[in-house]
């Protein structure tokens, strides 16, 4: 009736987490063979949130496309149309007025931070503590109502379009936004306070999971894992796109290289956020937010095309292969996650199962980003 | 003599009632808490301030289906939830609330529920074990190992408190610290003793009843991010509900003994009205402790765990017992 455990031959033993797991925050799924309690070797099973958002785009017009990239990462969508947007405007010559531009740069910040306040939640949580997520999600529903208010959804916006916006914002949403910078550093600093002065936490996160900035260049990691390892890349001022060169803003890099330094350099990315909204409601030029004379179907010349852009996790570059059809021939999503995941199964060698869930966190996984 | 036995039956069933009803409706005071420091409102359907919850979620976990999985040690693993409570609630019978208010007091009450409690540590051993489910043979490994590191300072601590009495009688213990709130184990000044690392005690013996209940930040053994629940994975109905239950009965026995060990038992600070209200009074005081801590602080893991107990709460621990066996022999 009962059968025994199987060991293999050196003791070691094989750790389904995942697909179903709480720590994969998603249908990630890692076969670990552990030793004890030591990882032993780990190995990444993606796919199981597969939708071919690839090959949609190749069946759909450009406009039409549009929601689709929302639907990448669900947590910070904005900054994946804006990619999208830039990419096809710059292959169809179009012209976006400033407005825009500065609105699309504030709500992408303002969704930049709701992304990563996401990500501070499930990562704590992943560490054990509870409360800071739910302080977390009372911030974020501040972003999501103020992003409700201009684009009509609170998740999965398509608020972008090619030369410009939805709608234009409102004297209530620059309001609330104000507000909200300063409802949120107030925030930051009892976060500080309450997490990341946490004896506890710094003792779980400081030297853990080291991803040498050697390791993060052959796995094509980005964001805040490699400003996290040293690595000073970030799209917004190494290849400035957007108003992005108008802000004053800092990159925060640590070079610990240990989750810690990753979990530094996302909090100090929501401050920054914060200094980028700030600028961008001082600045925001008066006038249109669409051009004035925009082609009905979009048709790019026959070429091959790249944008990318600093998204919540890292840079998301698209790549639009076009024979000047009405839908592109071929579309190829780089998303910063399928990179940034893979540095996982190397460097979780030889790691106490806590600390691996816990590098896991401070890779700020999204899975159907990764699946796409 | 029949009356004897019946006096300790009816206590047992007081015994079982005090926990049951305590194991309940702590889950609605931990929500509840969890709510107030999460800034929302915690249950509030059931009833007047979702009262009515713990009730409720029993008949939930009663009519749901038990399920005993293929491929398990049937007979250990339907043991081990039953062991799980059973030796807590064994325990309450001599716990003295107030001097009046005991089921049978002992002379050897405190070394009766050190007795038990190890047993705690037994039924997750078993849950894990027989579930054949490698997140709850994880989980129960380290529980275990958790469970021995921490009953160590625990004990010797406890020592030090039975040497100062001179007894194991719990109610002789609180007796000597009758007098006001100065003359409690707590403080240095105790008996004419005076023993800076009193204080120092406290708080080991406290750290070490949060470790042996597992809870946060010591909760390895259900670490719900890292082995899904722990030991009890594969319980489902009443057999989850009484792990859960035994939890909550051990952080109501942690807290009864801090109190009296360390608080003056039903001493009242200021010397007016001792009684059973003070006791509550404490114990609760100490249960909020509980579950503020568990909101608060994120989980250690399992190697600074042990080395905390075996580093840092062994070593003073036993120092304190030495000092304070020399200090006893001085004075």
């Amino acid at each position: 009736m009962t059968e025994p455990i199987v060991l293999q031959p050196d003791e070691t033993f094989v750790l389904n987490v995942g697909p179903q797991h709480p720590a994969t925050h998603g249908v990630l799924r890692v076969k670990m063979t552990m030793d004890g309690e030591y990882i032993y070797n780990a190995e990444t099973v993606i796919g199981y949130i597969h939708r071919m958002h690839e090959k949609m785009a190749e069946n759909r017009t450009y406009s039409q496309y549009l929601p689709n990239l929302s639907r990448l990462d669900y947590l910070s969508a904005m900054a994946y149309s804006h990619g999208y947007v830039l990419a096809v405007e710059k292959a169809a010559a179009i012209e976006v007025p400033e407005r825009a531009e500065y609105i699309r740069a504030i709500t992408v910040e303002l969704n930049r931070i709701s992304s990563h306040l996401v990500w501070f939640g499930a990562f704590v949580l992943d560490l054990g503590g509870f409360s800071p997520l739910m302080y977390a999600f009372d911030d974020r529903e501040q972003i999501l109502d103020l992003l409700e208010g201009i684009t009509g959804s609170r998740l999965t916006y398509c608020y972008f379009r090619f030369g410009g916006i939805y709608n234009d914002i409102d004297e209530d949403f620059i309001q609330g936004t104000r507000q909200f910078i300063k409802r949120m550093r107030k925030a930051l600093k009892m976060y500080r306070k309450l997490v990341t002065t946490n004896i506890i936490l710094i003792k779980r996160l400081k030297g853990i999971a080291p991803v040498s900035v050697d390791m993060c260049q052959r796995y094509g990691a980005t964001g805040p894992v490699a400003r996290g390892s040293g690595i000073n890349y970030d799209v917004r001022k190494n290849e400035p796109y957007s108003v992005y060169s108008d802000f004053d803003f800092d990159v925060p890099v640590f070079t610990e290289c240990d989750a810690y330094a990753r979990y530094n350099v996302r909090m100090e990315e929501m401050e920054q956020s914060l200094r980028i909204i700030e600028q961008g409601l001082d600045k925001l030029p008066d006038g249109p937010v669409n051009p004035e004379k925009k082609p009905k179907a979009i048709k790019l010349p026959p070429g091959d095309y790249y944008s990318t852009v600093e998204a919540g996790r890292g840079s998301f570059g698209i790549r639009i292969v076009s024979d000047g059809d009405k839908n592109p021939y071929r579309l190829k999503l780089r998303t910063p996650t399928f990179s940034n995941m893979h540095l996982f199964d190397e460097a979780c060698r030889g790691m106490l199962i806590a600390d691996a869930l816990a590098f896991m966190g401070s890779l700020d996984l999204v899975i159907p980003e990764m699946d796409r | 003599m029949t009356l004897t036995f019946l006096n300790i039956f009816i206590a047992v069933v007081i015994a079982i009632a005090f926990v049951a009803a305590n194991a309940a409706y702590l889950v609605w005071c931990e929500r509840k808490g969890a709510g107030f420091i999460q800034r929302r409102p915690g249950p509030t359907e059931n009833g007047l301030w979702g009262l009515l919850q713990p009730p409720v979620d029993g008949i939930k976990l009663m009519t749901k289906q038990l399920m005993i999985p293929g491929g398990v040690d049937k007979i250990v693993f339907i043991i081990a939830p039953v062991l799980a409570m059973f030796p807590t609630i064994i325990s309450f019978v001599t716990i003295p609330f107030s001097d009046q208010i005991v089921a049978h007091n002992m002379n050897i009450g405190l070394l009766m529920i050190f007795v038990f409690g190890s047993m705690s540590a037994m039924a997750l051993l078993m849950a894990g074990w027989s579930s054949r489910n490698k997140f709850a043979m994880i989980s129960s490994v380290r529980a275990v190992s958790q469970a021995v590191a921490y009953e160590i300072p625990m004990l010797v601590t406890t020592i030090t408190v039975v040497m100062i009495a001179g007894s194991m009688d719990l109610m002789e213990i609180v007796h000597k610290q009758g007098g006001g709130f100065w003359h409690w184990n707590i403080w240095p000044l105790q008996n004419g003793l005076f023993n800076v690392l009193m204080p120092f005690s406290f708080l080991i013996f406290f750290i070490c009843s949060l470790a042996e209940t597992n809870r946060a930040p010591f909760d390895l053994g259900e670490a719900e991010s890292e082995l899904v629940a722990g030991y009890h994975t594969e319980y489902s109905s009443m057999g989850f509900g009484l792990f859960f239950m035994g939890e909550y009965a051990n952080i109501v026995i942690g807290a009864c003994l801090t109190t009296i060990l360390f608080l003056g038992g039903w001493d009242c600070p200021f010397g007016l009205f001792p009684g059973v209200w003070w006791f509550l009074l404490k114990i609760y005081f100490l249960i909020f402790t509980f579950i503020w801590i568990r909101w608060t602080f994120p989980r250690t893991t399992i190697y600074s765990l042990l080395n905390l107990s075996w580093k840092v709460l062994i070593p003073i621990s036993l120092f304190n017992l030495l000092l304070t066996a020399g200090l006893l022999k001085v004075f």
